[in-house]
């Protein structure tokens, strides 16, 4: 991966090893907040953004401390400290640039800080041997990716409300084997690249 | 071994926890939004029981739109004296009090209410309601299920020993949560001075609401002619009282032949010797 082009990378992030529905990664956001294609949309947005800033710290933690001084076992504890701090911030800025977007995402900019899909894209990126560029374009169709399942997943999880299921799959259960048939269908995507 | 081996990691992570550190909390300065004081103020002096009485999820939405404008006398949980003191802070001075509103069921049937059939299911008010309306044979009773029991949060209302629920005057605070719970919409809110009820519902007319429930109204309209203020009047066919009207002279309750109005701490005893 990488001497990857910037195309492959993009395809092979948002369709191929599509972060939920291939890697499982970011799956509590996946199925907790799928109930509306709004808020989906809004936490897939949010996403991008905290995944690309992630991605271009990340990057730059990597090599200038982690690397520089010898110390990779450190990663995932950089990483989220990083991460978390990134999420803080870029909160209190949204608060006070963007009021109306802040109001919007609301309560999913904090929740994107346990989301192990940002973290996971940081150690992937570091896996990959990505350098700059590369990373920040993986993390940002990673982050497409992600929000193109959630929301395709809330669209259908939209229309089954008006759907006649059967009592003990009502709720969650028909939800998981939904994500699972829609993990199905991604599959297909496997050996495009 | 060598010093540097545990140092670095150290200092390194500690330098970055700081630099983070210090951005966060020059941000935190530099982007501060200019909440309105009185906000937090209000939030304060809000019971903060997030019941949703007000209309608004949670008494930070509200205490937000009591700023923006919203009468300060909506949270019927603090009732009258939190109103007061969100008057203060909008600085609009003294509020004239607004009676204090609770909830009362308005059924006494219960085990005196005789039911049309069996239910067997599960022992919630909002099922047995599914089923033909409960199994009560007056189609207005407490089911005594106690769904407005599990939506209090004051703890102030329970199904008793008869099988109705009753509501504690002094605990309610008014947030009309069990009158939302109610799936027979028997429960109703009424000012708390007030002291006597009609605690019917029942809209037929006749003997056999009698054989139905002992103490059911059947519409005689003998309150109607004891009350000398009009305050009390038979509508389709159940006693009703003009709280604005009442005095609470409690002769209606006096002539009930079937004692369906009820005063608050019961009738006082008439002392017919002297």
């Amino acid at each position: 991966m990488e001497n990857a082009s910037v195309l492959t990378i993009i395809i092979s992030a948002i369709l191929v090893n599509n972060f939920v529905l291939s890697r499982f990664l970011g799956i509590c956001s996946f199925i907790g907040i799928s109930q509306k294609v709004e808020t989906a949309l809004g936490l897939g947005l949010a996403d991008i953004f905290v995944m690309a800033m992630a991605g271009v710290f990340a990057y730059f933690a990597e090599v200038y401390i982690l690397q520089y001084f010898n110390i990779e076992y450190l990663r995932v504890v950089m990483y989220i400290l990083i991460i978390a701090s990134l999420v803080q911030f870029v909160e209190i800025v949204l608060k006070k640039v963007l009021p109306s977007l802040y109001q919007a995402l609301g309560i999913f900019l904090p929740l994107i800080t346990t989301n192990c899909a940002v973290l996971g894209v940081a150690l992937l990126n570091v896996q990959y041997n990505f350098n700059l560029i590369q990373s920040v374009v993986h993390s940002v169709a990673a982050a497409v990716g992600f929000t193109l399942a959630i929301v395709i997943f809330a669209f259908i999880r939209e229309k089954m409300e008006s759907n006649d299921i059967p009592e003990p799959f009502k709720g969650f259960p028909i939800a998981l084997i939904t994500a699972s048939l829609l993990s199905f269908a991604f599959l297909g995507f496997q050996g495009m690249i | 071994m060598d010093l540097n081996l545990l140092l670095t990691p150290v200092l390194s992570l500690s330098a970055i926890g700081l630099v983070f550190g210090g951005l966060l909390s020059f941000a935190s300065t530099q982007f501060a939004v200019q909440e309105d004081p009185r906000i937090a103020e209000i939030n304060a002096v809000l019971p903060g029981a997030n019941c949703g009485g007000c209309g608004y999820p949670g008494c930070n939405n509200y205490a937000t739109a009591v700023v923006g404008g919203d009468p300060v006398d909506k949270c019927t949980v603090g009732g009258p004296a939190v109103a007061a003191k969100v008057a203060t802070i909008m600085g609009m001075g003294a509020l004239t009090s607004k009676t204090r509103m609770i909830a009362r069921v308005m059924c006494h049937g219960g085990t005196n209410c005789v039911n049309a059939f069996t239910y067997k299911g599960l022992d919630e008010c909002v099922a047995a309601n599914f089923v033909l309306g409960g199994p009560k044979a007056c189609k207005e009773g407490c089911l005594g299920g106690g769904d407005c029991e599990r939506a209090c949060k004051f703890d102030a209302i329970h199904v008793n020993e008869d099988r109705v629920a009753v509501v504690d005057m002094d605990k309610c605070t008014g947030c009309e949560a069990c009158v939302k719970a109610c799936p027979k919409s028997i429960i109703d809110m009424v000012p708390a001075p007030q002291l006597v009820f009609v605690d019917c519902k029942n809209k037929e007319f006749g003997g056999h609401v009698r054989k139905n429930c002992v103490n059911a109204c059947i519409a005689c309209k003998r309150c109607e002619k004891a009350c000398q203020f009009d305050a009390i009047h038979v509508i389709n066919n159940v006693a009703v009282i003009d709280y604005d009207k009442c005095t609470n002279c409690m002769e209606c309750a006096k002539v009930c032949p079937t004692k369906c109005i009820h005063v608050v701490g019961g009738l006082p005893v008439v002392e017919e010797a002297s």
